[in-house]
This record gives C-alpha cells, sequence and structure tokens, in this order.
C-alpha cells in the first residue's frame, strides 16, 4: 500500500483557485484565464504523475486528515480512477484554453464569474472521481452539479428554463443516491467504498441493501443521462454558452458512467448485480433503447448542437451497454469508449463553438460550402464525426469493436445488431452534415450574391489549437488503443469477470 | 398496524417524500416545485437524523477520556453521531441547491414575465 499526497493535489489546487478568482479579478480582470490554466495544469500534471505511480506501484491511498479508513475519508486511486482523473483534468484544460475568445464574446461582463464556476465544476468532477467515500462522492456531486446548474443559465434565451429543469431532475438524482448512502450506512455502519464491499457480502439478502442498490442506480442514471432518464439534456446542453456545454457534455455524462461502474462493480462486487438480481440484464436493455432513441432522435434535429446533444444520450447507452454487459470485453469496450467519447464529443462541441464564434450559425442547412472558409475546423470535424460513426484508423472503432466482442462473449446477438444499426444511424446523422458542408454549391441566390454572405473565415489560433489537439488525439488514441488496453484497462477492469 | 407503529419515523419520511416528490413531478407553477423539492429533501435528512436516535441515550461524549482509568463504554448508552454530521453537510449543499434555484426563478422572471410553466412553455415556441 502506497500513500502519497497527489491525490489530494488534483482537487485543491482547483478549489483554492476558484476562491482566488473573484478576488484576482476584481484587481485585474486579464489575470483570471492565466490562473485558470495554471491550476488546471497542476491538475493534468499531478494525474499524469499519479496514473505513472499506479501503473509502477498499485492503488495508492490517502488519508484526509491522518484518520484511518473506515472512520476518516479517504481517496483511493487504482487504474480506474487514474484513467478517468487523467481525461477529466486534460478535456477541461483544452477546454478552458479554447474558452477564451468565446467567453470574451458571450459573456464580457461574467469571465471572473465563469471562470469560478468552471474551476468549482472541474474541481466537482475530480473530486467524484478520486474519492473513496460514498458520502464525499455525494457531496462532489452536488458541487459539480451546482456549478454546471449555473453555468448553464448563463446562456442563450432558453438557458435558465432549462437549467431548472435539469435542476429539478439533478437533485432528484443527487437525493436518490443520498437514500442509497442512508440505506447502506444503516445496514452496514460504513460510508469506505471499499469496507462496504467487505461488509456487503453477507448482506447480500437484505431488501434494504436492494433498495440502496435500485436508488443508486436510479440517481446516478438520473446524473448521466441515461435513456429514459435524459429528459433534461437536450434543452440544457442546447441552450448553454459553447464554452460551457464543450465542458460538461464530455465530462459530466462520463462522470456519471463512472461512478455506476463504480457502484455495480467495486462496492457490490458482480456477484451481487450479475447473480443475485438481474441488474446487469435490465441495463443492457435500457442501453440498447438509449442508443436506438438517441439515434432516431438525432436524426430528426437540424440544429448541430441539439443533434450532438442527442448523439451524446446515445453515446451513454453504449457506455451503459458495456457496462451492462459485465464481461471483460464489454467492460473494456465500456472503459474505453469512456475515454474515446470524452474526446470525440469535446472535439465536436468545441467545432460547434468555433462556428458560432464565427459565423453565429447553427442550423445544418446553414453550413454550404463551408470547407472553403474554414478547412481545417471542417477536417477535424470530419475526423471526429468518423469516430463517433467507428471508422477503423479513429478511436471509435476500437471501443465499439471491444463492446461487440463482448456482446458476442455474452452470446447475445441482439446487442450486436444493435451496435451495428446504431452505428449505421450515426453514419446517416454525420453524412447528412458532411455533405451539406463539402457538396452541396453555397446557395447564392438566397442570400443575395457574394456580398450577402456571411463573411466567415478560419477560427482564431486559440481555438484551432484545442480542436487540433483533439483531432490529433482521436487519431492517435486509435492507434494506440491496444497499448492503452493493455497498461491501464486490463487491470481497471475488477478480477472475476 | 404494528409495522406502522413500530416504524413511524420511517412512514412518516416517506409520505413527506412522496409528496415532495408528487409537486416536483406534477406542480406546474415553477415555486410550487421549488417547496416540493424543499420538502423531498427535508424529509431525506428526517430520514437520517432518526436513524442516529436511540431511546434513552446521551450526547456522545466519553467523559473519563484521556488520563483516566478506562471504563467499559456501551455504544447503546451514546447515540450516534455520525448521522447528524451528514446532515449538516446536506442542509449547506441544499441550502445553495435553494440559493441557485431562486436565482434561476429570478432569471425566468424577468425574462418571461410569468411563473407557470405551460405559459412559459407557450412563449417559448
Amino acid at each position: 500500500m502506497t500513500t502519497s499526497p497527489f491525490p489530494i493535489l488534483i482537487i485543491v489546487v482547483p478549489l483554492i483557485s476558484a476562491f482566488f478568482i473573484p478576488i484576482i479579478g476584481w484587481w485585474r480582470r486579464g489575470l483570471c484565464y492565466p490562473l485558470v490554466i495554471v491550476a488546471l495544469s497542476i491538475s493534468v500534471l499531478s494525474s499524469i504523475f499519479i496514473l505513472h505511480m499506479v501503473v509502477e506501484q498499485g492503488t495508492i491511498h490517502y488519508y484526509l486528515g491522518n484518520w484511518d479508513p473506515p472512520w476518516g475519508i479517504e481517496y483511493v486511486i487504482d487504474h480506474l480512477n487514474a484513467f478517468v482523473a487523467i481525461i477529466v483534468s486534460v478535456i477541461s484544460l483544452i477546454i478552458a484554453i479554447s474558452s477564451r475568445r468565446s467567453v470574451e464574446r458571450e459573456l464580457p461582463e461574467k469571465i471572473v464569474y465563469f471562470y469560478c464556476l468552471f474551476l468549482l465544476q472541474v474541481t466537482g468532477l475530480l473530486g467524484i472521481v478520486v474519492t473513496g467515500d460514498m458520502f464525499n462522492l455525494y457531496v462532489f456531486l452536488e458541487i459539480a452539479s451546482l456549478a454546471g446548474y449555473a453555468l448553464i443559465a448563463i446562456g442563450e434565451d432558453g438557458a435558465p428554463f432549462a437549467s431548472f429543469n435539469y435542476m429539478i431532475y439533478g437533485t432528484i438524482g443527487a437525493c436518490f443516491y443520498l437514500l442509497g448512502v442512508g440505506y447502506l450506512y444503516v445496514t452496514t455502519g460504513s460510508l469506505n467504498m471499499a469496507d462496504l464491499s467487505k461488509i456487503l457480502p453477507d448482506l447480500y439478502h437484505s431488501k434494504v441493501v436492494l433498495m440502496a442498490f435500485a436508488f443508486f442506480i436510479v440517481g446516478v442514471g438520473l446524473k448521466m443521462a441515461l435513456f429514459p432518464m435524459h429528459v433534461w439534456l437536450p434543452d440544457a446542453y442546447t441552450y448553454a454558452p459553447s464554452a460551457v456545454s464543450a465542458l460538461v457534455a464530455p465530462l459530466m455524462t462520463k462522470v456519471g458512467a463512472y461512478v455506476m461502474i463504480r457502484i455495480i462493480f467495486t462496492v457490490f462486487g458482480p456477484n451481487f448485480s450479475m447473480e443475485l438480481i438481474p441488474a446487469t440484464t435490465i441495463l443492457c436493455w435500457v442501453a440498447a433503447m438509449a442508443i436506438l432513441f438517441g439515434c432516431i432522435l438525432a436524426l430528426g434535429q437540424t440544429d448541430l448542437k441539439r443533434m450532438l446533444a442527442y448523439v451524446l444520450i446515445a453515446e451513454v447507452g453504449y457506455i451503459a451497454l458495456g457496462v451492462g454487459l459485465a464481461n471483460k470485453a464489454g467492460l473494456t469496450g465500456a472503459i474505453l469508449h469512456i475515454l474515446n467519447d470524452a474526446l470525440m464529443m469535446a472535439c465536436l462541441f468545441l467545432v460547434v463553438g468555433a462556428i458560432m464564434y464565427k459565423g453565429g450559425l447553427r442550423n445544418i442547412h446553414q453550413f454550404k460550402c463551408l470547407h472553403r472558409k474554414m478547412p481545417i475546423t471542417m477536417a477535424a470535424f470530419t475526423v471526429a464525426a468518423l469516430s463517433v460513426i467507428g471508422i477503423p484508423p479513429t478511436c471509435g472503432f476500437f471501443s465499439k469493436w471491444y463492446l461487440v466482442l463482448g456482446a458476442i462473449d455474452a452470446n447475445r446477438w441482439l446487442f450486436v445488431a444493435i451496435l451495428l444499426i446504431g452505428s449505421l444511424i450515426s453514419a446517416i446523422l454525420f453524412f447528412r452534415v458532411i455533405e451539406n458542408i463539402y457538396f452541396e454549391p453555397a446557395d447564392y441566390a438566397h442570400n443575395g450574391g457574394e456580398h450577402g454572405e456571411i463573411a466567415i473565415d478560419e477560427a482564431p489560433l486559440s481555438m484551432l489549437i484545442p480542436i487540433l489537439i483533439t483531432t490529433a488525439g482521436i487519431l492517435l488514441l486509435g492507434i494506440l488503443s491496444g497499448k492503452i488496453v493493455s497498461i491501464i484497462i486490463q487491470f481497471a477492469v475488477p478480477a472475476g469477470l | 398496524m404494528e409495522l406502522i407503529l413500530s416504524k413511524y419515523n420511517y412512514w412518516i419520511y416517506i409520505v413527506l417524500m412522496m409528496i415532495g416528490f408528487y409537486a416536483m413531478i406534477g406542480k406546474r407553477n415553477l415555486v410550487k416545485k421549488l417547496v416540493g423539492m424543499n420538502i423531498f429533501q427535508t424529509a431525506i435528512i428526517l430520514y437520517f437524523i432518526s436513524t442516529g436516535a436511540k431511546r434513552g441515550a446521551t450526547i456522545p461524549i466519553v467523559e473519563h477520556g484521556h488520563g483516566e482509568a478506562m471504563q467499559a463504554i456501551h455504544a447503546a448508552h451514546y447515540a450516534n453521531p455520525l448521522p447528524h454530521v451528514l446532515m449538516l453537510t446536506t442542509i449547506v449543499v441544499m441550502v445553495s441547491t435553494f440559493g441557485v434555484a431562486l436565482a434561476l426563478i429570478i432569471m425566468i422572471y424577468r425574462r418571461y414575465r410569468t411563473l407557470e410553466e405551460d405559459e412559459i412553455l407557450e412563449l417559448r415556441k
């Protein structure tokens, strides 16, 4: 067992910076942005360092206030944690870099508060990932959600109402989670995840434990927008400012998926979730519905941002399907998809942000001939779209490959079919957009010739570089995915599957 | 009947929670939804607090601490402090949720001049 101060550093640096930002912003507004970048860079560095330590030495523990685990709060970092922590910190750093111009344009009065909330959101997400304590997880869940409600509400016209709806659903989710914690505490007297996983096997037949499990799954399902509980998502992510949807969309749902994996496989153990109750089977069906409905509803949208929100619901379905299959290949696919999907969604939402920044366009029929004006951005969009569809050199292919393998291993051919149908529908979805961008002739008659056209050129460098980094990431991680699986993910999959 | 009387605190929490849940889902007025949310959260606080309570127990402070001869301590004589501590944190979370919600309601009212959900949906078409 190794102890190290780095787990706490990942969280404390953004948290303290979030408090300093209003003070510094009051003095010099221009200093907020560098402070955010520095704070997030420290988080990224310490999470990379931690991943390295975990790969070398195994699980890392940190005791808050030096209280021993079952009594005090403990931060535990194993392969799964470290992996997700890196995704969260790197993606949020990339989004922070690109947010500068669009925030200056969209929210000129609120830069200081925007960055304060931004850091609080990242703190919450990272906290959910590193903590090893059930109640502590609830607190971080609420920190992330509260910052999210506020960030979404500063968007365009419909944003406050969408954010209010999100808040009602989010609060129900968090309260169900809290009730689950309460039920577990009443039966076991412990809040520590590792401790719970030791005590719970004797109590698997208790009805209270069963109820706790149900509350956890529904609560986390609401937070990660799993299919029947997704109603808040499209509105909230469509009306949010573009920098916010680029931050929240890739990360919040993925962190929810991480919590679900933790609860199903670490706290309760595969025995309980697979054999005693058919939880994973139900999860599979729900996920299959999520994939189909997400893709089909996305087909009906002409607003690109809204379409991506529905695609996101389908992507959550892919992860949940991998979790529900509950075999080695399926879970590998799910964990790999957390990474890939975070990258793809970050890239797509960044592109949407760049298009909106430059031309204020969001309807896909307005994108005609956009490749002449923004060639690099559009190329990045195409790569990310191919990755969502699952074309081989991109990383999206490999996670879907593992998911299909998992479905075959579990002998569930219907789910193989659903995975393929989902890919086909997303091919239609994205080729519709790509066709508009590359092949449709520009509609000159419509906007009165050359002069009526909106003047658009390539996005500014501070937006272009993050887009290029994520695009390179999509291609590179596709090539390296075998290595990622063999170094990290195969240890993250719980033993005995 | 026995089941209801012996565990009446849990029944009260379930009834309160369902009232709150109904108001959050079923009511059309945003302020009513918010009141429902508060009832819902308070029910959960009541549940946690009642799990920590014991009949005839005292506050969890051990009198003969350091330096004194150790006495046998019976856990049954002391109330469990942990649920209360957890609820202090939860109350903070709930107050801030309430604050954010009120701020959102003010923003919505300024924009639409109404707080009825169906009227807002009508206006947004």
